[in-house]
């Protein structure tokens, strides 16, 4: 299960994760398969939040595709 | 001397002029209208002009009827209608077939033309448009490096989603130029496949400045973008064909990279929330459990074993007693009962008969009762049982025929 929720995109993993929640409240389920759901939504929940701290922040600007490629620099907007 | 000419003439003369003149039976005019009327009988006359000229103008009810707009004095218009003269006024005058609302001209009626075109083809067809990711990591801005529109841009990427990474794609966005840049960026764009939204735009600016982004080449490359492209041209009033192609239309460029990512600390609450959320369901789902297990081993059933017992306990102490009353009962059945038999058998006993005075003889030698006095012979030895006692006698004489109740 774990390795099936690291593939998970942001948005599938949220939205996994709120389906979760959806029926968990309904309280429908038996203790067994309350828990397992559990379990499943703290690992998206930790899912997404590193996928949330993922990208680094990086601003570049392209100079030109080298090879398929892109060749870039760090950007620095100029200021007004 | 001249031929004189009556007015009528003149005026048929220059009529038949401009009236098999091709290019004046069906021309595009823009102006501006002024003396706008409308009769009661439905139709419209006005006059068109610019800084330099004036035309006057009618547009028949037949016609009209199709407007979408009002026309009204002041409001620039495209006209497209033909050239033709009213002889009772000596006047030209357009006859007006259609009329669009512009302030651009000839751009307007073009943006028009190509707005209908792709229109047509579908490539503002709703179900074109492609579902821009929640949360994207690496955003490609298509614009110019230097303008007011990419600092805007990236400033507010930045502070919504500090770690979303920024690709500028430098195009050139205005002058005869910038069409061919925009498309070639938008194809660099969408070659480099880490990009997850392409946002492509540019500051506020006149009409003419703008019009690179209703360019057909453009919109055709928004369209084959395989990334979800946001438009972010000018100002929130202005549209372009690019706003209609794009997945999404910004009124801005600020608006653009509004739209482009979420707020982290919006995803960061969200996560928070669903987070919060799981935990409590689950502690209630928990209490609930626990809940219903004290329930049950609260039940006085588990809580005082012993009390079942003693209900059973006591049970069986009553049968008990029930069971020995009733053996008393057969007991005392029994024993009159037997009391009963003792007393008939009393009264066939030999004891009784004993009682009264009679006594039994048994022959010493093995002990059977005598009957008669023939049963035994002279010296024999007799035992003699009476009611209390017993003699041992030896016989002397038999009298075998003697009986007690026969007289002798």
């Amino acid at each position: 299960m774990d390795e099936k929720i690291t593939e998970k995109t942001f948005e599938e993993a949220l939205a996994r994760l709120e389906t979760i929640i959806g029926e968990l409240e309904k309280g429908e389920l038996n203790l067994d398969e309350s828990l397992k759901l559990f379990e499943e939504g703290i690992a998206l929940a930790r899912h997404c939040n590193a996928k949330l701290e993922e990208a680094q922040g990086k601003v570049e600007l392209l100079l030109g595709i080298e090879g398929g490629a892109a060749k870039t620099v760090p950007f620095q907007p100029e200021e007004e | 001397m001249p031929e004189i000419l009556t007015v009528s003439q003149v005026t048929l003369y220059i009529k038949r002029l401009l009236e098999t003149d091709e290019a004046l039976q069906q021309v595009w005019v823009c102006g501006e209208i002024s003396n706008f009327t409308l009769h009661s009988s439905g139709h419209m006359y006005f006059t068109l002009k610019d800084e330099k000229a004036r035309l006057r103008a009618v547009m028949f009810r037949r016609e009209n009827q199709w407007l979408k707009f009002r026309p009204y004095n002041g409001l620039e218009v495209v006209v497209c209608g033909r050239i033709a003269v009213y002889p009772k006024n000596g006047e030209y005058q357009i006859y007006v077939d259609l009329m669009e609302a512009a302030g651009l001209g000839s751009l307007y009626l073009a943006f028009e033309q190509l707005k209908e075109r792709l229109a047509h083809e579908g490539l503002f067809a709703p179900e074109r448009k492609k579902p821009l990711p929640r949360l994207p990591r690496k955003i490609g801005v298509i614009t110019s490096p230097t303008g007011a529109a990419v600092r805007d841009i990236i400033k507010i990427i930045r502070r919504r989603h500090p770690r979303v990474d920024i690709l500028v794609i430098p195009a050139q966005v205005q002058g005869d130029t910038a069409p061919a840049s925009l498309v070639a960026a938008l194809q660099t764009a969408g070659s480099l496949p880490d990009l997850d939204v392409v946002i492509i735009g540019r500051g506020g600016g006149s009409a003419e400045e703008l019009w690179a982004f209703n360019d057909e080449g453009v919109a055709r490359a928004i369209a084959a973008c395989p990334h979800p492209v946001i438009s972010a041209v000018g100002h929130e009033t202005d549209f372009t064909i690019a706003d209609l192609v794009a997945d999404l239309r910004a009124p801005t460029p600020s608006g653009a990279a509004e739209l482009s990512v979420p707020e982290i600390g919006e995803l960061r609450n969200r996560i928070k929330l669903c987070t919060d959320n799981l935990t409590a369901l689950f502690s209630r789902l928990y209490a609930r459990k626990r809940a219903q297990i004290d329930r049950l081993s609260f039940h006085p059933v588990l809580r005082h074993p012993d009390r079942l017992v003693l209900a059973r306990r006591q049970q069986v102490d009553e049968g008990k007693e029930a069971l020995v009353r009733r053996m008393q009962f057969v007991l005392q059945e029994r024993r009159k009962d037997l009391e009963q038999k003792l007393a008939q058998l009393e009264m066939v006993s030999p004891l009784a008969v004993l009682n009264r005075g009679y006594s039994i003889c048994y022959r010493d030698a093995d002990g059977r009762v005598v009957r008669e006095a023939a049963e035994v012979d002279p010296g024999e030895g007799l035992r003699i049982t009476f009611r209390r006692g017993q003699i041992y006698a030896r016989v002397e004489t038999v009298k075998k025929d003697v009986t007690l109740w026969t007289k002798k």
